[in-house]
């Protein structure tokens, strides 16, 4: 996993409340056995006026003009300002990766789904958690200012606008850690396999149901 | 100080505690299909590792096969390469597999339950937000993304902080003719899509321990739906009656040594739960959502609201936005909309007692004839034998409806079972997002006797009101 370094980027806003994963990246796309090739499909249904599919001709697809990331100003963000309960839904990973494939380095929102926050971070995107009224204010400003762009710094754990204001976030440890150092979370916790062995042969004494093989 | 249903469980299961919040869990079942695991299988063959317990893990196609006939196999090619490489990576590994001429195959929700695979006290994952179902069994189960899945082939583990505590208590007797669906709708109507987030809900009180299990999972279903990743039942008789004699259920002795166990699966009367809610079940009317956010619901005595009366501006917005989608005007009531398709399936609601209760409303009635396609979609091989060894194939078939093949199908539309753009669908599944069934197509999430009703009837109505 690519490691997280201080990102400066520009912010695009989508004002929307729970943006759903089946927004992110629909159904269809899913069927990929592959890791990569969902950026093309992000947002999807909002984004183009025709229904995509695996393998459409990118260059063939009808842009949807109403689309807020689809305007001129926003080409190009790293930084996705977002409302509520962002990433609701289904536990499809494809959707952070179709975000990072997009371009997207950080999500920024007053709150996000459990799963997909989680599954963020596997994929090198980092979500932060701000206040509501902070995040009103932000949309204000990337709405005024065109080029807006933000600092996210995570080893601070802070945003610092355009005008040099500091935004304090917070990020679990263990999560910082790992983002910022690129670490292999398997690797990590293979470290403690003896520990995990040790434990699982007590548990499975202890319930030896548990590791049934019916006949078929 | 007393521990909650959670708490036990998930103290049962810590490997390690880290002093930076974290905590590595042993995972006890891991239940895999064909979406969410072909890259969690790549990256473990690239990094040169092995799953570490194949005696955790079954493994079935579900979201991306055909309802039809399929006897020759799956038609479009993409979904068939993504299937016969769940076949490969499990016959890699040895991993048991229910292949798509097995009777066991189903929703993967379904079908662990149905074999047993899911058992109380038990720490449960899958790549599928849905997995939330299983904690109906008193089991910690929640959903995990591709690299979970890989995550804990690789090591038996997930590495995560704890949650809050949530209890959501429905007291009281609901009124005849009133489903586990409807109570778990109205509390999400009640707790919204965000209510549960960072808790595991615990769902107490007389009106959940008088659902069968077949009610408890739909509840526990919806837990995601109300933004906890789990959601949790205590254990008692229904439970244990339900696993005896199931395939991958203890035998035996060990039976008689888990049942004891077993027993002491509930919350203890002095834990502390960080939030509280209670719901009196006997207010609860049937449900219809709306709009495109499963707390969007109303009874069905209701009128579609509307978005000029609301203060809160976010809010207000997404109800615009819902009703353009969803082609609704305010104050219609929900019984004069028409709908087009009827789709009677899901993890939510196909398995065999969601069948009898909608037969029952169907036997002897036609599916209208605005109604285009209303399908029922069995949850599992099982649950479609059982349901035609009762004769209700019969009574769907009788009425116009068809009777399809084990999977997920319109339930998210992978497959053929689609909507096509601006159709509406009542249906018994858990999404009402946009594009959920199709792109463009207009989902209301109902109970299977209300679906079965707006079937014959071509128009939302009281289901009870035809019995
Ligand atoms: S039936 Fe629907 S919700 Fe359930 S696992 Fe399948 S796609 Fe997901």
């Amino acid at each position: 996993m690519e490691k997280f370094a201080v990102l400066n980027g520009l912010v695009a806003p989508l004002d929307r409340e729970n943006v759903d994963t089946d927004a992110i990246i629909p159904k269809q796309f899913l069927k990929s056995i592959h890791r990569t090739g969902f950026g093309a499909f992000c947002f999807d249904e909002w984004r183009y006026l025709d229904r995509g599919y695996i393998g459409i001709d990118p260059a063939s697809r009808k842009l949807n003009p109403d689309f807020e990331l689809n305007r001129a100003r926003y080409q190009g963000a790293s930084i996705l300002l977002a409302r509520k309960n962002f990433g609701c839904g289904s536990s499809r990973e494809h959707a952070p990766w179709a975000l990072e494939q997009y371009g997207i380095r950080a999500i920024i929102a007053p709150s996000f789904a459990d799963i997909f926050f989680n599954n963020c971070f596997k994929s090198g995107l980092l979500p932060i958690m701000l206040p509501e009224q902070v995040i009103g204010q932000l949309f204000a400003e990337v709405e005024a200012n065109e080029g807006y762009r933000l600092t996210v710094d995570l080893e601070q754990q802070a945003v610092t606008t355009p005008s040099g204001e500091t935004i304090p976030f917070k990020v679990d440890p263990f999560r910082r850690h790992r983002l910022l150092n690129g670490l292999d979370d398997i690797g990590e916790t293979l470290l403690e396999a003896d520990a995990i062995a040790a434990f699982e042969k007590v548990h499975l004494a202890r319930s030896p149901w548990l590791d049934y093989r019916p006949a078929d | 100080m007393g521990k909650t249903l959670y708490e036990k469980v998930w103290d049962a299961h810590v490997v390690k505690q880290g002093d930076d919040g974290s905590c590595l869990i042993y995972i006890d079942r891991h239940i895999m299909h064909e979406v969410t695991s072909p890259q969690a299988f790549e990256g473990l063959k690239l990094a040169g590792r092995k799953v570490w317990r194949t005696s955790s893990v079954i493994a079935t196609p579900d979201h991306n096969v055909p309802t039809t006939e399929r006897s020759k196999g799956i038609d479009d090619e993409i979904s068939a390469l993504q299937v016969s490489t769940l076949v490969d990576n499990c016959a890699d590994h040895g991993i048991p597999f229910f292949s798509l001429e097995d009777r066991r195959q189903g929703i993967v929700h379904v079908i662990g339950p149905e074999q047993g695979a899911t058992l109380p006290g038990t720490t449960i994952v899958c790549g599928d937000s849905h997995t939330s179902t299983h904690g109906a069994f008193g089991a910690l189960a929640f959903g995990i993304g591709t690299s979970d899945v890989e995550h804990v082939m690789a090591t038996q583990c997930m590495l995560m902080k704890k949650s809050r505590n949530m209890l959501v208590r429905v007291e009281g007797t609901p009124a005849a003719g009133v489903t586990a669906k409807d109570i778990v709708l109205h509390v999400i109507g009640v707790i919204g899509t965000a209510g549960g987030s960072g808790h595991t809900i615990e769902f107490a009180g007389s009106a959940i321990r008088g659902l069968s299990m077949e009610g408890r999972m739909t509840v526990c279903n919806m837990a995601i739906e109300a933004g906890a990743r789990a959601g949790m039942i205590a254990v008692d008789e229904t439970t244990i009656n339900y696993l005896k004699g199931r395939p991958y259920a203890p035998a035996g002795a060990d039976w008689d040594a888990a049942v004891v166990s077993w027993r002491g699966l509930h919350s203890d009367p002095d834990a502390v739960f960080d939030r509280v809610v209670e719901i009196n079940a006997s207010t609860i009317e049937p449900q219809v959502s709306w709009g495109t956010s499963p707390e969007m619901v109303l009874p069905v005595s209701g009128r579609i609201p509307d978005p000029a009366a609301e203060r809160d501006p976010g809010w207000r917005e997404a109800m615009e936005r819902a009703l353009t989608y969803m082609g609704l005007e305010p104050n219609t009531p929900i019984g004069d909309i028409a709908i087009d398709k009827v789709f009677i399936g899901s993890c939510t609601n196909s398995r065999i007692e969601d069948l009898r209760a909608a037969a029952r409303v169907v036997e002897g009635r036609r599916v209208a004839a605005n109604v285009s396609l209303a399908m029922v979609v069995p949850g599992s091989g099982l649950v479609k034998a059982q349901a035609e060894q009762e004769g209700l194939d019969r009574i769907f078939l009788a009425a116009g409806f068809e009777w399809r093949e084990p999977g997920c199908s319109m339930c998210l539309g992978m497959n053929n079972d689609r909507l096509a753009a601006g159709e509406r669908c009542a249906s018994t599944s858990n999404r009402n997002f946009e594009g959920r069934q199709g792109a463009g197509g207009r989902t209301h999430l109902v109970s299977p006797q209300m679906a079965a009703a707006a079937a014959v009837s071509g128009h939302f109505v009281d289901a009870r009101s035809l019995a």
